[in-house]
């Protein structure tokens, strides 16, 4: 048992750490190490354009979407590599926030089921962010049963027409092209009706519109088509097998192994001790400690579950279930902290200005922003349901819906 | 990284899965919980002859020097089975002890028999209510003799020898305590067996009447020895946890996926499906944090203290509520003598305490990771 690199390993982050100390874009390093929750923010640029100019170096370089083929536009690297590439790159990692749906999620679908002159074009421009794709799947009527989506295509000739309105979509307004699940066919059951499409998202007929959050901010869209034409080349997979091709795009968006997901307890362990109350300071009160101790052991727990996952692939195994708790954990743990952070500040806890003497608002916005965590991405009680069936082996629910024709099923309640 | 027991130490845990699951099934631990026996002797002569005693301990003291990550894979199978033997006692408390600060002479004379299975080892640290302090020990030394009374100490009414931690000075500062060594059947010692939550592992109050002692290390030195032996069993003890609470996990989902109510497998209900993922969060943090404590343990690294603390917190917490939604899962049947669910509880709560309790332990890491910061 130890924590060290293999020679080859060893050799490999050598070379990565080489190539960033060299080409890093090092002016933005303090303000990015500084914006560890929520929203990035660059003061004077957007973090779009520094994105996409240090996504191109890396692909020139060789260091983008590493573990994907050469041909694609990768580096063919190994998943231990990408984790390595992924520590080293550290801070900078929070520039390529932009393309981890198109690396993470839209990718690897049409490198499973895009044809090959669709993968040389679009997989290499992907990789060195020159495109920047969104995942059109959640719909008002379908968040965590997206199967229950509304969206429909049909049939025209050599095109499909879609209309309908799809939402939560991070970065549709920065997008060029979306990867989209449509209703083909509303006479079967709900998961047997659905086909998967690519489109530019530059198309007649699609409309943007920003959605103002719980929290003031604006980071998902609502996206509208109407007659949008796509062609049918632009399918991926079989009609009425859009499910299916689904399951790889999501299985994608749950392997993020080594991936930084923040907990809040540093920041809190921090605010902690040097937070003088009238009982001297924070962290020598009991009930605080507790806390603090409880929530110590879950960041240390979830910190070295993704080290055993990361072992895993070192030794070229598969890694387990376990990396399935860490959102889970991490989400209601971020607002807990929130929550308790305020209440150390008694009445001043509400105040959100960031000239506010303690912790400037972070632990506030941290507050408004924390409900999402518990959303996005698969809520609280999917990820549960997920953990119960798929490590557990439980029964799936019963459901009332599986077998009745999508036309058929009550769309109101009582 | 390779943060992962080795294929050899796998390959221990699973002998030592199917040499508890044969000779230590829930029918051996009812005899003891039933009060037939003090301890399950036969299992106990079994785990010497498998070398399970003595696996931590060096050959040249009659062990079979293998080291600190094969105990942990044991203690987590320990646990697993709920084995209703004096092992943590014996090894994690009296066996770290001597191996810490004991001379040749004494670990010569006590670890053999130890890795043998003839003597029974403990540590008698408590004086009443109240978690791990040196301003709690009163128990006086004057030479070579100790005057006092201890209580609660695990297995002392079937141990042969107790490591005692006594007061040798009146300074109000740490180097007051020291430690000694005492042949609990060489008179001047009485013990009484106290009942207590879990009856598969033994309590007792230990009083002392000019017992014959002899120090365990250097005068004054008790209780930072104490505080290193406290930290290397806590994470051995979290690895019985971890054990525990995977078979809680385990009987839960089982009874889970058998039980129809309803016309369906409750399993099937997100009320107990989600009651069971969190047992699995749960049971998984602790395991991580067991194998960080693990680490620290088997290369003493400076690390220690903080990983002990973590792994000792998360896994109490662990067994306690995997323990505890199990017999939720099995609803009325699960508070029923005849199932097994109450073994668990019962473990998972006296294990909680053993060592110091939780909120013990919630303040200990708090304090080593200010230290570290600090540092």
């Amino acid at each position: 048992m130890n924590f060290d690199d293999t020679p080859q390993e060893a050799e490999f982050r050598a070379t990565a750490r080489k190539w960033i100390d060299a080409n890093a874009p090092k002016q933005y390093e303090a303000e990015l190490s500084k914006s560890s929750l929520g929203r990035i923010r660059l003061e004077k640029e957007d973090i779009v354009d520094v994105g996409k100019a240090w996504q191109k170096k890396k692909a020139e370089g060789g260091w983008a979407c590493l573990h994907w083929p050469k041909e694609y536009g990768g580096r063919g690297a190994s998943p231990i590599e990408k984790v390595i590439w992924q520590q080293e790159e550290g801070v900078y990692g929070k520039l390529t926030q932009p393309f981890q749906i198109g690396e993470g999620m839209c990718g690897p679908t049409v490198m499973a089921f895009g044809s090959e002159a669709h993968k040389r074009y679009y997989l290499p421009k992907l990789a060195s962010g020159e495109h920047i794709w969104c995942q059109l799947f959640s719909e008002p009527a379908g968040g965590s049963d997206v199967a229950g989506l509304r969206t429909r295509a049909e049939k025209q000739g050599d095109n499909w027409i879609v209309n309908g309105q799809k939402i939560w979509t991070s970065g549709a307004h920065y997008s060029d092209y979306g990867l989209l699940i449509t209703r083909t066919d509303p006479n079967v059951p709900k998961h047997k009706g659905l086909t998967m499409f690519f489109l530019d998202m530059k198309s007649k007929g699609v409309e943007v519109r920003p959605i103002k959050q719980a929290n003031g901010m604006q980071e998902f869209n609502e996206v509208y088509f109407t007659d949008v034409v796509i062609p049918d080349s632009q399918r991926l997979g079989a009609v009425g097998d859009g499910w299916n091709v689904s399951l790889t795009t999501l299985m994608n968006e749950r392997m993020s192994i080594g991936s930084r997901l923040a907990t809040g307890f540093p920041e809190m362990l921090e605010f902690c001790s040097n937070l003088m109350t009238d009982d001297g300071l924070a962290i020598d009160d009991p009930a605080t400690r507790s806390k603090l101790a409880n929530w110590a052991v879950k960041a240390s727990g979830l910190k070295y579950t993704s080290y055993r996952a990361i072992s895993s692939l070192s030794k070229g195994e598969r890694p387990g279930p376990e990396n399935s708790i860490g959102k889970l954990v991490s989400g209601s743990m971020l607002q807990d902290i929130a929550t308790y952070a305020m209440d150390l500040q008694g009445a001043a806890g509400a105040l959100t200005g960031a000239d506010e003497e303690m912790a400037r608002g972070q632990f506030q916005q941290m507050l408004l922003s924390s409900p999402s965590m518990r959303i996005a991405g698969g809520t609280d009680e999917i990820l549960r349901n997920i953990i119960a069936e798929r490590v557990l082996g439980l029964p799936g629910d019963i459901r009332v819906d599986k077998d009745v024709p999508f036309n058929k099923i009550p769309t109101k309640g009582r | 990284m390779n943060f992962d027991f080795s294929d050899e130490q796998k390959q221990m845990r699973d002998a030592a899965r199917k040499f508890l699951t044969e000779k230590c099934p829930p029918k051996a631990v009812r005899e003891v919980l039933d009060g037939k026996a003090p301890y399950d002797k036969e299992l106990w002569k079994g785990l010497a002859e498998m070398g399970f005693l003595g696996v931590a301990i060096p050959e040249q003291f009659g062990g079979a020097g293998a080291g600190h990550l094969e105990l942990c894979v044991i203690a987590e199978e320990m646990g697993r089975a709920n084995a209703p033997v004096p092992f943590s006692s014996t090894v994690y408390l009296a066996a770290e002890a001597l191996l810490l600060a004991g001379s040749d002479a004494q670990k010569q004379k006590w670890l053999p028999k130890i890795a043998s299975g003839e003597a029974i080892g403990t540590l008698a640290l408590f004086e009443g209510k109240g978690n791990p302090s040196p301003e709690a020990i009163k128990l006086q030394a004057s030479g070579d003799t100790l005057n006092g009374v201890k209580r609660p100490v695990p297995d002392a009414a079937i141990a042969h020898f107790a490591v005692v931690a006594a007061r040798t000075g009146s300074t109000g500062r740490d180097s007051d305590i020291s430690l000694f060594l005492v042949d609990l059947k060489a008179g001047g010692v009485e013990a009484k067996p106290l009942t207590n939550i879990d009856p598969t592992r033994g309590q007792a109050e230990l009083t002392f009447t000019k017992a014959r002692a002899e120090p365990l290390g250097a005068a004054g030195e008790g209780w930072s020895i104490l505080t290193q032996v406290l930290d290397r069993a806590a994470v051995l003890l979290a690895f019985e946890q971890v054990g525990g609470s995977d078979r809680a996990l385990e009987m839960g989902r089982d009874y889970a996926l058998d039980r129809i109510a309803f016309g369906r497998p409750i399993g099937s209900f997100q009320a107990v499906k989600h009651m069971l993922a969190d047992m699995y969060v749960s049971a998984t943090l602790a395991r991580s944090n067991c194998y960080y404590g693990a680490w620290a343990l088997s290369t003493n690294a400076s690390e220690l203290p903080e990983a002990a603390a973590a792994a000792r917190i998360s896994a109490t917490q662990a067994f306690q509520h995997c323990s505890k939604n199990n017999i939720q899962v099995h609803g009325g049947m699960g508070f029923t003598w005849e199932f097994d669910c109450h073994m668990y509880y019962r473990r998972a709560n006296a294990s909680a305490l053993t060592l110091g309790s939780l909120s013990y332990w919630e303040d200990q890491l708090i304090d080593r990771m200010r230290k570290k910061n600090a540092a």
